[in-house]
């Protein structure tokens, strides 16, 4: 399954498209179309002044259409990444220091996620204005909050706490 | 592992159940023996919906015990009403008490609340959640009248809305039971209840049912439960569903004799009244041994000398 060609940060056609950063961090395989929630579900909205390139349902060997997010300036944790395996299980965090990618690696599904979801149960405590920050655990085939324990499993984008 | 809240009956072992079980039966055999346990104990009441029965029960308990209560009174009349959160009223009221039950509407309140104080909490309801305390006294009746292993069981009624019924669901994958549910499609099991019952048990153990017919000769112990008026669209549909899920002495005719009627009250037409007087009928014993019950899990919650330590690996 090497497709080391497609996602390497280097020179190909495919990632022309998106500007090359200096100092970073590169989520590359995101799924077609899920690049926003990517960022929504790590927080960032450019309120703080990153630098932020994201191309969407650009051609690639792997997915007939993926998406790229660029984040200069800051390195993304593995506890940081490993939520977006929610939404995008198949996307490869390329840690990126004076233009050379210095780490590469998946994403993880955690065991909880926490302050990243929102329930969709109306009738849960977490929906009210209590002092409380959600906690989902997550199981094989979706999520289950932590304190009503309702099961999410489509669409779990659409829970992003944003 | 020792528990310092009561939240859910899931967290319980057979171990642990036993141990409330052996202990409430050695109570209701001699209540005086721990009419002295707790004279310095009071137990803060926060009921954010009406129940006075279980909350009687609670007060009872309690001053069997020794101790006292203080309640936060009804919703209208405290704080809540100006909008205080919940993680701020059990803060305040843990001050006073040694430890705490809460009874409120929206689910997964008392694993929250449990996060925000130090004091024993036990959850008395959460919405459409638990009610650990019920299930206990469930438990208590059953093994009582029928035994927990080698047990076949019917619970019958709203299985979707019927926190009690999902609580003593959970706690009887602990015991060798054969579960059948029995209700209307629109008001089954909730899919979250049953996944977490086969995740408990391998699924054989649990069936369900349209009709109680095929199951009631087979059966130890019927549960019922009461299918509301609100869960249907017009009073047509809901006469026509909640009859099939009604019983009278001549659908016990096909029961084994030994058949052990319950139901956690009030009842409205669930069950016809000539069944009280039968020896079918355990529903007000079951009511009364809620006393005991509590008695025993307060005493476990609450004292330095005892807990509820089950066979749990976590
Ligand atoms: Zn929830």
């Amino acid at each position: 399954m090497s497709d080391d060609h497609d996602h390497h940060d280097g020179n190909d056609d495919h990632e022309l498209r998106v500007s090359k950063i200096r100092d970073g961090t590169v989520i590359d395989h995101v799924r077609g179309g899920q690049a926003l929630n990517v960022l929504a579900i790590l927080g960032i909205d450019g309120t703080n002044g990153e630098e932020v390139s994201v191309g969407m349902n650009v051609p690639s060997n792997r997915f007939a259409r993926k998406d790229i997010v660029k984040v200069e300036g800051r390195e993304l944790s593995q506890d940081e990444v490993d939520v977006l395996s929610l939404i995008a299980p198949d996307a490869t965090i390329n840690i990126v220091r004076d233009y050379d990618v210095v780490e590469k690696h998946r994403v993880e599904r955690p065991d909880v996620v926490e302050g990243v979801l929102s329930c969709p149960n109306a009738g849960c405590i977490t929906t009210g204005d209590e002092p409380v920050t959600s906690r989902f655990s997550v199981l094989e085939d979706g999520v289950r909050c932590s304190y009503c324990e309702t099961i999410v499993r489509d669409e779990i984008a659409s829970l992003i706490d944003t | 592992m020792r528990h310092d809240h009561l939240i859910t009956s899931k967290q319980l072992s057979r171990g642990d159940i036993e141990t409330v079980l052996d202990y409430a039966a050695e109570i209701d055999a001699d209540p005086s023996a721990v009419a002295d346990r707790h004279t310095d104990t009071l137990l803060g009441l926060l009921f954010f919906e009406p129940s006075t029965r279980t909350k009687m029960s609670f007060e009872t308990a309690m001053k069997r015990l020794g101790g006292d209560v203080v309640d936060m009174g009804s919703v209208d009349s405290s704080s809540v009403k100006k909008g205080e959160t919940l993680a701020d009223t059990v803060r305040v009221i843990e001050g006073y008490a040694d430890g705490l039950v809460l009874r409120h509407p929206k689910q997964g309140a008392a694993t929250m609340a449990s996060e925000f104080v130090d004091v024993p909490l036990v959850n008395a309801g959460d919405g459409a959640g638990h009610h650990p305390t019920q299930t206990m006294l469930d438990l208590y009746t059953i093994r009582e009248n029928a035994g927990l292993d080698d047990l076949t069981i019917g619970i019958m009624g709203d299985l979707k809305y019927g926190r009690t019924v999902h609580s003593l669901a959970y706690a009887l994958t602990n015991f060798d039971a054969q579960q059948h549910f029995i209700s209307p499609e629109s008001l089954q099991l909730p899919r979250e209840v049953v996944y977490d019952l086969h995740q408990q048990q391998d699924g054989t153990g649990i069936k369900e049912h349209d009709s109680l017919e095929e199951v009631l000769p087979s059966l130890d112990v019927l549960y019922v439960t009461r299918i509301q008026r609100e869960r249907f669209p017009d009073e047509n549909e809901y006469q026509k569903v909640a009859g099939e899920y009604q019983i009278d002495a001549e659908t016990l005719e096909a029961a084994s004799d030994d058949l052990t009627v319950m139901h956690p009250l009030p009842r409205v037409d669930e069950i016809a009244p000539e069944i009280d007087e039968t020896h079918h009928a355990a529903y007000f014993e079951q009511a009364h041994n809620g006393v005991p019950v509590r008695m025993a899990l307060l005493d476990l919650l609450l004292s330095d000398d005892r807990g509820i330590r089950g066979e749990t690996d976590e």
